[in-house]
């Protein structure tokens, strides 16, 4: 019998709270990914070094990418979505270690991403319009719609949750599949697809939140 | 063994297989309009083939869900204990 891939078994109890694995995976990672940066931002020099070049132009290509999507400034959208970005980058290809599963392969981690995303795109619209201008909007264009519009807020939160859990999700277990049915090297080009799926649904989450956060703040493009 | 797991086992089956018709089709759209492009544009490869593979992604994600309600069904399905 396959393990069902909707469910994680607690590793431990934290008082009565129960920790699975994906929790423990996400921590190390918040941990690793805080430290390599603080690492590399520690000495910031005008003639950069090695490292703090590659910084650099990591953040300007997501900076430019957030003027692209968005048209705005970036600076004050870059801390949420470089986060996201490089966060599920890391998350999505940890199975290249051996050992660790992709924490995002589970709906938790997924949702919680959601909710940030979600959270996010009305503190930006509220911060921007104000609050009865924030809410005025969604009675536009007409105040018929207002069901709809309510609607589709939690809707495309929740695609948002299940296109990267059911993604990430279905590349392990299918790799999870092929495994038990053929043997130990048949999975290697399935894994190599995945990590392509698993970069590319990092680069779709975090546009998918820029342009959400962008159409709540009125300057994204109006296709 | 059961009928109810039975037809939840089918369930899933045709969940899977008609809801890859879909996607199938529009990502063949979408590669014939990419491809259509670039012959016209070659110049415009770059920019073309990014947003294809986000598009790409983002049809592929509608068998996903079809995937991820035939797990819920195999996997977590509420009738079956």
């Amino acid at each position: 019998m396959i393990r069902s891939p909707l469910s994680a078994e607690p590793l431990f109890h934290l008082g009565p709270v129960p920790v699975t694995g994906p929790v423990v995976t996400t921590w190390g990672l918040i941990a690793v990914l805080s430290i390599i940066a603080i690492l590399a931002t520690r000495r910031l020099a005008l003639r950069p070094t090695r490292v703090q070049a590659i910084v650099e132009l990591l953040v300007t290509t997501i900076a430019d990418q957030i003027r692209e999507t968005m048209r705005a400034e970036p600076a004050r959208f870059l801390p949420l979505i470089g986060t996201l970005l490089i966060f599920l980058s890391a998350a999505n290809l940890i199975s290249l270690l051996p050992g660790f599963e992709p924490p995002t392969a589970h709906i938790e981690t997924a949702a919680a991403l959601a909710a940030i995303v979600f959270v996010a795109v009305h503190y930006y619209g509220i911060c921007t319009r104000g609050f009865v201008g924030y809410l005025a909007e969604f009675a536009k264009p007409s105040w018929v719609l207002l069901p709809l519009t309510l609607l589709s807020e939690f809707t495309r939160t929740f695609s948002l949750m299940i296109r990267l859990f059911g993604n990430i999700m279905s590349g392990v277990f299918v790799v999870g599949i092929v495994l038990s049915l053929a043997g130990l090297f048949v999975p290697i080009p399935l894994m190599a697809l995945d990590l392509l799926t698993g970069l590319v649904q990092a680069y779709i989450f975090t546009v998918l939140a820029m342009v959400f956060i962008g159409s709540a703040v009125g300057t994204a493009e109006k296709s | 063994m059961d009928s109810l797991e039975l037809i939840s086992i089918l369930a899933a089956a045709i969940a899977v297989s008609f809801g890859a018709i879909g996607p199938a089709l529009a990502e063949g759209r979408a590669v014939a309009a990419a491809m259509d492009a670039i012959a016209r544009q070659p110049e415009a490869a770059g920019v073309l083939s990014r947003t294809l593979f986000v598009g790409l992604a983002m049809i592929e994600t509608m068998a996903i869900y079809c995937l991820v309600v035939a797990l819920l069904v195999l996997f977590a399905n509420p009738f079956i204990h």
